[in-house]
């Protein structure tokens, strides 16, 4: 990709770092790698990396170092060689699909051209990926909804959506952490927490980790609810 | 030593317990938060003897009015010109004073600001999100919102040697109407005269504001180049521009990412100040270079360390070690 890496300022204390204009594999790829050995190595008065789909945003300690001092830095960090990144750890996420928790499924069927049973096994052939988090505390982007289903947000957001709905818009799908409204389409409810009551762990996912859907009825979504 | 405890008789919105924030968990969707004035935080805090980033409660313009139900226990009050009443005697923010059981305390705006920090001399009990007693509010997670009815425990309590003193409001605890950004990152999305007019004109704070942001009127700052921008991450500090060409500052409960471009960032030495201005305050912004940028933080920082440091011992003259 010609002129990339670039590196901008942000105010005193951050520099983005971006990989492209568009979003694909091969440049988030490239965040992900840049966002491992920053995690493995760091740098004096690095404080945090913040992954997005084509960029990442270093924050520094201002006080410690400066913008010049963490583009060199980062050069070198990427002048090394390609290691070949861990594999993401794969998830399997449960949904039900029941009428009444998917209250956008016939009409994404009916956009979509195909039966309601269609656009719930084309959900479930996706291989997901975690893109970055955003929007909301484990709002976690993953991208990989499969052509067929793929359409743009609704025009207006539907407020008070229940936490676990499962909503999609373009080639993204997200489990709700919270109540909250949203533009995307819901078409199901899982009882899997992404946004967890453990300390040690409060995020299922990390960046970069592959997500797949299984299907669940409502009496089991009930018991693990 | 008998726990403080008051009532919320009433509260205004976005009244919330904040301390030093929850900073590292942007990659999990999840902002720092944290007081919006954090000078008025550390200050208030050391003015009773508590650690800088010590839990107080957040006191929006729409004001706090609590009764002391039991105990005894001092308390500070810093940020913003803010009134406060506390039993029969009147004073302003900027203020250690003493509060006991059959006491009232209302808190309410005064001449200037938007947001004062009531520190108690002790622990607030308050429950902890991901290791922070800080509200994120648009989710209510952590410390929390305070609505009328609730009860808010103070543990260990101290009280002040002296009934009422007084904390020093420096020049840099007032709000800025100039304030300095670095342009971008997103700044390739604007003509130059778009960008000239963001910098040369000044801007009105609207009253559509809250914890994660605030409106601003002024110029029409609309993208020159259609807006096909993947979700990039957001700082606190980001002047995030919609594409209706309405320019918006995020502030400390921002959402991680956003697909609209930022023309500029103000600087974080800068936020605090910006924070304090109120709706329909006027304020323009100045380019500053990145090494300029850098400066400015070192130096307002060594400011910063010199003023904390002497409340900090007053802090400790008035209610001991």
């Amino acid at each position: 990709m010609h002129g990339f890496p670039r590196f901008r300022p942000v105010a005193e204390q951050g520099v983005l770092i971006e990989f492209g204009d568009h979003i694909s594999d091969a440049v988030h790829e490239r965040v992900l790698f840049l966002d491992s050995i920053l995690a493995a190595q760091g740098f004096d008065g690095f404080r945090e990396a913040v992954p997005a789909y084509v960029n990442l945003l270093v924050i520094f300690d201002p006080l410690i170092t400066d913008h010049a001092r963490v583009e060199r830095r980062v050069r070198a960090m990427l002048s090394g060689p390609v290691q070949a990144r861990a594999e993401g750890t794969i998830h399997v996420v449960d949904v039900c699909y029941d009428a009444g928790l998917a209250p956008d499924l016939p009409e994404v069927a009916r956009l979509t051209a195909l039966s309601e049973e269609a656009v719930i096994a084309a959900h479930l052939s996706g291989e997901y990926r975690v893109f970055h988090y955003g929007f909301a505390p484990g709002y976690a982007y993953l991208a990989g909804v499969p052509e067929a289903i793929r359409l743009p947000r609704k025009t207006t957001a539907v407020r008070g959506v229940a936490a676990g709905s499962v909503i999609i818009a373009a080639a993204q799908c997200i489990i709700s952490t919270l109540t909250m409204p949203t533009g995307w389409w819901i078409i199901g409810r899982s009882p899997t927490l992404i946004l967890r009551d453990d300390p040690a762990r409060p995020f299922l996912f990390d960046v970069g980790d592959r997500v797949r859907f299984r299907r669940i009825g409502r009496a089991e979504l009930e018991a693990g609810q | 030593m008998t726990d403080a405890v008051f009532t919320v008789v009433r509260a205004g919105p976005h009244v919330t317990y904040q301390n030093g924030g929850r900073p590292g968990m942007l990659r999990f969707g999840v902002p720092a938060s944290g007081a919006m004035d954090r000078l008025a935080l550390a200050a208030a805090n050391l003015a009773v003897g508590n650690p800088a980033g010590a839990t107080v409660i957040e006191i929006s313009a729409g004001g706090l009015v609590l009764d002391c139900v039991a105990g005894e226990v001092g308390f500070a009050v810093a940020g913003g010109g803010f009134a406060v009443t506390s039993g029969k005697e009147q004073f302003g923010s900027w203020s250690v004073a003493r509060i006991a059981a059959g006491m009232r305390l209302t808190i309410r705006p005064g001449p200037w600001g938007s947001w004062t920090c009531l520190a108690f001399a002790g622990t607030v009990d308050a429950p902890t999100w991901l290791g922070s007693k800080s509200t994120h509010g648009p989710s209510g997670l952590g410390g929390g919102k305070l609505t009328t009815g609730a009860k808010v425990r103070v543990t260990g309590t101290r009280v002040p040697s002296e009934s009422l003193s007084t904390i020093p409001c420096p020049v840099f605890a007032r709000p800025r109407h100039e304030v300095r950004v670095v342009l971008g990152p997103q700044e390739r999305f604007f003509d130059e005269e778009t960008i000239h007019a963001f910098l040369g004109q000044a801007f009105v704070l609207t009253d559509s504001y809250d914890r994660m942001g605030v409106r601003l009127a002024g110029p029409s700052l609309k993208p020159a180049a259609v807006l096909d921008m993947p979700s990039e991450p957001i700082l606190r500090g980001s002047v995030q521009v919609a594409g209706d060409g309405v320019a918006s500052v995020l502030m400390a409960d921002h959402g991680t990412t956003g697909g609209y471009p930022k023309i500029a960032t103000i600087l974080d030495e800068d936020l605090d100040g910006f924070a304090r201005l109120r709706s329909r305050n006027r304020v323009g912004f100045r380019a500053v270079t990145p090494e300029e940028a850098i400066s400015i933080r070192r130096s307002g920082d060594a400011a910063r360390r010199a003023y904390l440091a002497g409340v900090a011992a007053r802090g400790i003259a008035l209610f001991g070690q």
